[in-house]
């Protein structure tokens, strides 16, 4: 995918740009927010992950409302030290798509911007999510693995939808919280790892194939055993 | 005699005025009139001037004024019963008439003349035609002689037919007496209001700057480091009193919130250098001692994970300065709890079993309430979590939330080992561990959280002693509870 970061500090400029290259990304750099904006108004990409405050006269909320007047819809990734909940709701409400606060891990916003460029490919309504042999009907709300039906709970079936959505990626913890549960904070207990493993036992465990995988200080990912 | 009884006062006068010209010169006439005391005293005086002249109006107008309109009026009485006599009776009976009425009048007030074309006296009180008193139906006031004396009348003279000519009238020589005598008591009256409107000014002037004084003085101490002094209060509960109240309420407020401050950097200072030393000391010896690229990428990593911690609890303090600076209340809607609590429940129903703990959840179906609704979660989510962590295997948490009088009441109870008598006021505080607390994971930050939520949302947290065990409860105040309080 072709990725465009527009990052003023050098340090974590290098260090995304390193690491999404690693991840088989093509990845501009822009270290002020003319250089951005004028590389994400000219170019096609595939997503823009955006510093807030920038050199240069045009910030990242400036940058990120005028590529939207000009009805460019490049999925964008607000990285930002602005904490706050304001800043949070100011960053969406100019267009951003997602929010992620600074200091960040890696493998985070790896996760994060690989699921907004998905997203923004947009493959229309589906019905059904299909990986190897594990079926989910969202119409029926049912499931079923190598033709036998699984019993879910309400709240399993919609961390397994999450998961078989974002098949093929890593999605990280807090992406579970906040798209399955709706909580924008974390619990100081892992309590997801606890609502993963319960779901393993249900999807996996019978099943000579494990489908969902733990991906170390990152997260989990639901992918075919082949891959 | 007159010199010494009068000289104290005079000088007494004098050095009041000196006084006042010295206060004016002292500040500019400019700043003088920008003063709110002076506007104050100012405004008194006028007000009082004014009624006071308004009253002298209306006294004028009852006193004098009604004696010349009813002179006018018994005048105009006998001009019009002459009048008649005249059409009956021509010039005989008018005689007639007149010397009776002058023989009737007891109080000897009435002036009668009536005299022919040559000027020469018919019937009447008067020597003679007054000169001046010519035109028909005309008032006039003039100095008269009668029976010697010189007095003063109000008279009407009317020409009648065949060249005689009549003049009605009534002496208002006591009257006009009275009136000056009105006049100049009301002057006097007036001068009197005009000094003791200024007296009164100046003693309104006094009061106000008195009552500021006290708030005044207290800024100057506050703006000068001086943190514990308050606003007097007088005890009369009147308005400066409310003024007193709401100030000290608000130094008090502001006291709270710098002492929270200090407190967090404090906490900062102490509690954040144990992780950071132990990072900085892991990569260190990496550095220094590790014999693998293995060993030094485990040692990297576990520096990492310090790290996340000290930004984990980094954004929670943050988080609960946010919450206490109170700016989120603008984004305050109604929210409804029921789904809040039965969401913390499913997330910890997990956990809970996994560690043998049974989660027993009770409430209605709908619980309105007005808040932040991810704050809300928020602190129902530590609340568990606590009660969670703490409880044995085998033990029972109860998640129940109700609707009370003015809001809704959030309640976990665990069984675990409670919290001891002592401590219980302390773990609201920001980093404060109880000493059960100390081989469990967590930053110390969570009580304190759902403390600042509840102070936000115009509720309190409580911590009950319900052996075995302890049991938090969260009050919200409900929507109009929170707008009477704004």
């Amino acid at each position: 995918m072709r990725i465009l970061v527009v990052e003023d500090d050098k340090d974590v400029g290098a260090f995304v740009v390193r690491g999404l290259k690693e991840a088989g990304h093509v990845v501009e750099l822009a270290d002020n927010g003319r250089d951005g904006l004028f590389l994400a108004a000219s170019e096609a990409f595939d997503a823009v992950i955006l510093d807030r405050m920038l050199p240069g006269g045009i910030d990242g909320i400036r940058l990120l409302e005028t590529l939207r007047g000009q009805k460019n819809t490049v999925p964008v990734l607000i990285l930002s030290a602005l904490a706050d909940v304001d800043e949070r709701v100011r960053g969406l409400k100019a267009g951003g798509d997602d929010y992620l606060t600074k200091p960040f891990a890696f493998a985070e916003l790896l996760a994060r911007v690989e699921a907004l460029a998905r997203r923004g490919k947009g493959e229309g309504p589906v019905t059904k999510l299909v990986v190897e042999d594990l079926e989910l009907d969202l119409l029926s709300r049912q499931v079923k693995r190598a033709g036998q039906k699984v019993d879910l709970q309400p709240r399993e079936f919609r961390l397994l939808e999450y998961l078989m959505r974002h098949a093929g990626q890593v999605v990280t913890r807090t992406m579970l919280l906040e798209g399955v549960w709706d909580y924008h904070f974390d619990p100081q207990t892992n309590v997801i790892d606890v609502h993963v493993s319960r779901l393993r036992q249900k999807v996996d465990k019978p099943f000579p194939k494990p489908l969902i995988h733990t991906v170390r200080n990152a997260g989990y990912m639901l992918r075919p055993e082949s891959a | 005699m007159r010199a010494t009884c009068c000289a104290p006062r005079v000088r007494n006068a004098a050095s009041l005025f000196r006084r006042l010209i010295e206060s004016a010169a002292g500040i500019s006439t400019r700043r003088l009139l920008q003063s709110a005391g002076v506007r104050f005293a100012v405004i008194y005086a006028v007000l009082l001037s004014a009624s006071a002249a308004a009253l002298a109006l209306f006294l004028w107008w009852s006193t004098a004024g009604l004696l010349d309109r009813q002179t006018e009026a018994s005048i105009q009485a006998d001009a019009q019963s002459l009048a008649e006599r005249f059409a009956a009776g021509q010039v005989a009976a008018l005689i007639v008439t007149i010397e009776e009425r002058l023989a009737q009048n007891v109080e000897d007030d009435a002036i009668y003349l009536l005299v022919d074309r040559t000027g020469r006296s018919l019937a009447g009180n008067l020597q003679h035609w007054p000169q001046g008193a010519v035109e028909n139906g005309a008032w006039y006031e003039l100095p008269i002689e009668r029976a010697g004396a010189r007095s003063l009348a109000v008279v009407e003279a009317f020409t009648l037919p065949g060249g005689f000519r009549l003049l009605i009238g009534r002496d208002v020589q006591v009257r006009a007496q009275l009136r000056t005598l009105l006049t100049d008591a009301l002057l006097w009256a007036l001068l009197v209001v005009l000094v003791m409107a200024t007296a009164g000014a100046l003693v309104v002037r006094s009061l106000f700057r008195r009552a500021l004084a006290n708030v005044s003085d207290t800024a100057i101490a506050i703006a000068g480091g001086n943190f514990t002094q308050r606003v007097r209060l007088t005890g009369r509960g009147d308005e400066f009193d409310q003024l007193a109240e709401t100030i000290n309420d608000m130094l008090n407020r502001m006291a709270r919130l710098m002492e929270g401050v200090r407190e967090v950097s404090n906490a900062i200072a102490h509690d954040l250098r144990t992780p950071i030393t132990r990072a900085r000391a892991r990569l260190e010896d990496a550095a220094e001692h590790a014999g693998s690229a293995a060993e030094l990428r485990s040692a990297i990593e576990r520096a990492i994970t310090d790290l996340d911690d000290i930004v984990a609890v980094f954004q929670a303090l943050l988080r609960i300065a946010e919450i206490e600076a109170g700016s989120r209340r603008a984004a305050f809607a109604t929210v409804d709890v029921a789904p809040i609590i039965a969401d913390a429940a499913e997330l910890y129903e997990a956990v809970a079993e996994e560690k043998g703990v049974a989660l027993l959840v009770e409430g209605p179906d709908h619980l309105p309430s007005y808040g932040d609704r991810e704050l809300i979660q928020q602190a129902v989510v530590n609340l568990l979590d606590n009660a969670v962590k703490f409880s044995r295997p085998g033990s029972t948490v109860r998640l129940s939330a109700k609707a009370i009088q003015h809001g809704v009441e959030i309640s976990v109870a665990d069984q675990g080992p409670g919290i001891p008598e002592a401590d219980r006021e302390r773990v609201t505080e920001r980093f404060f561990r109880g000493e059960t607390a100390r081989h469990t994971p967590g930053s110390g930050l969570g009580l304190a959280l759902v403390q600042a939520v509840a102070q936000l949302h115009g509720g309190s947290l409580r911590l009950i002693d319900t052996a075995p065990g302890v049991t938090g409860i969260l009050t919200l105040a409900g929507h109009e509870e929170l707008a009477a309080r704004a």
